[in-house]
C-alpha cells in the first residue's frame, strides 16, 4: 500500500466479497430447503419455509451491502501482520490434527507455544515448555477432578496412570 | 410478601456450605478471568463454563453466577488501569476512569467503582427478586405470537438499534439465524443442513461459536495488530475515598442503579446503554463540570452502577421468559440447557427452589466481591502485568478445553477455527460479534413460536398482529430499525455510534 491521499469514498473490494459469502450462505440455505420434504401442517410453514426466509434475507443485505460497497461505507482495516495470524492457526491445525494421538497435553502445548510465538516470543522451545507444564495442570485438574473427559495420550498415561 | 419469604427460602439454599464454596469458587474465577484485558463478561462465561459441568445443576448454576457478577467488576478493574476496556459496557468508565489513574487517583476510582458495583448489584438483585414473580405471572397469559413479538423486538435491539450501521448489525444478525438453522428441526424432527454429518445434527453449540468469535477471533485480531500496546497505569496510593469523594459518588451510584436496572430488564439494549446514559446523565448534572474528560470521579461512579445493574436486569427477561438479550446472557441461558432447564415462567414453578437459591446466591455473591476486591485489589491487578504471548496462549487453550471436554471430535474442533477466523473478518470489518451469539440461540426458539402461532390461526398471518400485545411490540421493533436509519442518514449517528455494543 502506498502512503499518501486515500479518497474517503472510494469502491470497497472487501464489501464485495463480504456481499459474495452472504449469497453464498443464501445459495446454500435455499439448496438444502429445496431438498426437504414440504410438511406444513396447520400451521401452511414446514421445516424449509424459515431457512428460505432467512436466505432471502440473506440476499437482502448482500445487495444493501454492493451498495454500501460503491459507497466507500465500510470501515477501512488497519494494516494487518500476517506473520502471527499464522503461527496461531498453525498452533490451532496442529492440535486438531494430533489431539487424538498424542493426547490433549501435548497437543495444548503446541498450541500455546505456537500463540506465544505468533505474539513474538522467542524462542519457540521455551513456549512450548511453559504449555507442557500449564496443560498438565489443566488436564490433572480437569479430567482428574473436575470429571471433564479430555483425550489422553502416553504422556497422560505416563503422568496420570490409566 | 410473597417475594420475601421465598428469598429468604433461597438464601436458606444459598447459605449451605457447599454452595457458599460453589458461589466462592465462581466469584474468583470470574474476576480472575474478567480482569484480564481483553476479556469480557460474555468471553469470561464462555471461557469458564466447562469448569462446571461435572457438578450438579444447582451448584453449577450458583457457580455460574458468582463468575457472572465476578466478570462484571473484573472489566472494571481493566478499563481504569489499561485504556482497553475488556467489555462494551466499561467503555464509558475507561473516558474518566483512566484519566483519574493517570493522574495518580487510580485508588479511588477503583474503590468508588468496587463499592458502586455493590451497592448497584445489592439494589438490583432485590429489584429483581421482586419483580421477577410480577413478569412471571404476566408471561403465563403470553400465547406464541406475543412470544414470537418479544422475540423479534429483542433481535432487533441486540442487532440494529445501537452501533454505526444498521446493514451491518442485521448481516451479523442474519448470520446467527442460518447458522440456527443447522440440526434437527424440532416441530417435524426434519435434518436441516446437516450434509450427512452427524455431529450436526445436534445444531452448532452456543458456547463453540461464542469462544470462536470472541476469544480466537480477539486472539487473531490483537495478533495481527501492528500498532503498539496500552500502556498500564500502576495504582499509587491506597484503595479507598476521600469524604469529598464519597459525596460526590453516592448520588451517582444510585442514580446509576435506576437508570440501569430497568434499561437491562427490559429487551432493549444491554449495560453499554445504561452506563452510556448514565455517564450523560452525570455530566449533565455536576457541579464540576470542567473536571469531566479529566477523571471526574461522578463519571466512573454512574456508569459502574449502571453497568452492574442493567447486569441483574438482564436477569429478568432470561430468567423470567427465557429471552436473552446479551450475548452473555445468550450463553446462560446455553448454560442451562446444558442441564435440561428451560429459563421462563415454568422454572419459577418446577424449579422453584433453584431459581431462589440462584437470586439469592447473587446477593451473596456481591458481598462476597466486595469484601474480596476492596482489600485484594493489588492482586489482581498482578494479573494485568502477565506478558501478552503467555496470556492470549492460556486463553486459546482454555477456548479449545471447553470445545473438547463437550465433544473431542476433530470436526468441532474444525468448526471453532472456522468460527474463530469469522470473528476475525467481522471486527477487522466492524461487524458487531453479539448479534451472531444471539441470533444462533434465540434463532430457534423464534421459529418454533412462529410456527405454532401460524398452526392455532390454521396459518392465517394476521394472527401475529391481532393482538394489541404482540402488534405493539412489532411496531416498536419497525420503529427501531427505521428511526435509527434515520438518525444515521441525518448525520446524526454519532451518539447510536457511541453506544455500540461489542462485546455484550
Amino acid at each position: 500500500m502506498t502512503k499518501g491521499f486515500v479518497p474517503e469514498r472510494r469502491p470497497r473490494g472487501a464489501a464485495f466479497i463480504i456481499a459474495a459469502g452472504l449469497a453464498g450462505l443464501a445459495g446454500v440455505l435455499l439448496w438444502d430447503a429445496a431438498g426437504l420434504k414440504q410438511d406444513g401442517g396447520y400451521a401452511g410453514v414446514g421445516p424449509a419455509d424459515v431457512p428460505r426466509m432467512i436466505a432471502y434475507g440473506l440476499l437482502i443485505l448482500s445487495v444493501g451491502t454492493v451498495i454500501a460497497g460503491i459507497r466507500g461505507d465500510l470501515p477501512r482495516p488497519p494494516r494487518q501482520a500476517p506473520a502471527p495470524l499464522l503461527w496461531i492457526l498453525g498452533g490451532l491445525g496442529a492440535q486438531l490434527a494430533l489431539l487424538h494421538v498424542l493426547g490433549f497435553v501435548l497437543s495444548g502445548a503446541i498450541l500455546f507455544g505456537c500463540t506465544a510465538r505468533g505474539f513474538g516470543k522467542k524462542p519457540l522451545w521455551r513456549g512450548l515448555l511453559i504449555g507442557l507444564v500449564l496443560a498438565v495442570v489443566i488436564y490433572g485438574l480437569f479430567d482428574r477432578v473436575l470429571r471433564l473427559n479430555l483425550p489422553g495420550g502416553p504422556l497422560e498415561h505416563l503422568i496420570f496412570g490409566g | 410478601m410473597d417475594s420475601f419469604s421465598l428469598l429468604l427460602q433461597g438464601l436458606e439454599t444459598a447459605l449451605q456450605p457447599m454452595i457458599l464454596l460453589y458461589a466462592l469458587v465462581g466469584v474468583v474465577l470470574g474476576t480472575a478471568v474478567g480482569v484480564l484485558p481483553g476479556i469480557g463478561p460474555a468471553l469470561t462465561v464462555a471461557l469458564l463454563l466447562p469448569v462446571t459441568y461435572g457438578l450438579d445443576p444447582a451448584g453449577s448454576l450458583i457457580m455460574f453466577a458468582g463468575i457472572y457478577y465476578g466478570g462484571m467488576y473484573g472489566g472494571s478493574t481493566t478499563s481504569i488501569l489499561l485504556n482497553t476496556p475488556g467489555e462494551s459496557a466499561s467503555i464509558v468508565t475507561a473516558i474518566e476512569g483512566n484519566q483519574m489513574a493517570r493522574q495518580g487517583r487510580g485508588g479511588p476510582a477503583l474503590a468508588t467503582a468496587a463499592i458502586g458495583s455493590f451497592v448497584a448489584g445489592l439494589i438490583a438483585t432485590l429489584l429483581l427478586a421482586f419483580l421477577a414473580p410480577q413478569v412471571v405471572k404476566l408471561a403465563l397469559s403470553l400465547g406464541p405470537r406475543e412470544y414470537f413479538a418479544l422475540m423479534v423486538l429483542a433481535f432487533v435491539t441486540v442487532s440494529a438499534t445501537f452501533g454505526d450501521s444498521t446493514l451491518r448489525g442485521l448481516t451479523s444478525l442474519f448470520i446467527g439465524l442460518a447458522l440456527a438453522c443447522v440440526g434437527i428441526d424440532g416441530l417435524t424432527g426434519a435434518a436441516r443442513l446437516t450434509f450427512g454429518v452427524p455431529q450436526l445434527m445436534d445444531g452448532i453449540e452456543t458456547t463453540t461459536l461464542a469462544v470462536a468469535l470472541f476469544a480466537i477471533g480477539e486472539a487473531l485480531g490483537v495478533a495481527a495488530m501492528t500498532g503498539p500496546a496500552d500502556r498500564l497505569h500502576r495504582v499509587t496510593g491506597r484503595v479507598s475515598m476521600t469524604a469529598q469523594d464519597w459525596k460526590r459518588s453516592w448520588k451517582a451510584w444510585l442514580r446509576g442503579t435506576f437508570i440501569g436496572f430497568p434499561i437491562g430488564s427490559m429487551p432493549a439494549g444491554g449495560a453499554d446503554v445504561a452506563s452510556f446514559l448514565s455517564y450523560a446523565t452525570e455530566r449533565k448534572l455536576t457541579k464540576h463540570p470542567e473536571e469531566f474528560g479529566h477523571g471526574a470521579i461522578e463519571g466512573v461512579a454512574g456508569p459502574e452502577a449502571a453497568n452492574n445493574a442493567a447486569a441483574a436486569g438482564t436477569l429478568v427477561p432470561l430468567l423470567t421468559l427465557g429471552l436473552p438479550t446479551t450475548a452473555t446472557a445468550a450463553i446462560m441461558l446455553a448454560g442451562f440447557q446444558q442441564f435440561g432447564l428451560q429459563p421462563g415462567p415454568l422454572l419459577f414453578i418446577t424449579n422453584a427452589e433453584l431459581v431462589w437459591g440462584l437470586i439469592a446466591s447473587l446477593l451473596i455473591a456481591n458481598v462476597m466481591l466486595v469484601v474480596l476486591n476492596l482489600p485484594l485489589i493489588g492482586l489482581w491487578i498482578k494479573l494485568l502485568s502477565i506478558p501478552r504471548p503467555w496470556l492470549y496462549g492460556g486463553i486459546l487453550l482454555f477456548a479449545t478445553l471447553g470445545t473438547i471436554g463437550v465433544n473431542p471430535s476433530p470436526i468441532e474442533l474444525g468448526m471453532l477455527i472456522l468460527f474463530g477466523l469469522m470473528g476475525y473478518g467481522m471486527r477487522l470489518y466492524g461487524y458487531p460479534v453479539a448479534p451472531v451469539v444471539v441470533g444462533l440461540i434465540l434463532g430457534p426458539m423464534a421459529e418454533q413460536q412462529l410456527r405454532r402461532a401460524l398452526s392455532i390461526a390454521q396459518g392465517d398471518w394476521q394472527t401475529l398482529v391481532s393482538t394489541p400485545v404482540s402488534a405493539i411490540l412489532l411496531t416498536v421493533s419497525v420503529l427501531l430499525i427505521v428511526v435509527p436509519m434515520v438518525l444515521r442518514l441525518m448525520g446524526r449517528g454519532k451518539v447510536l455510534a457511541a453506544v455500540a455494543g461489542d462485546t455484550d
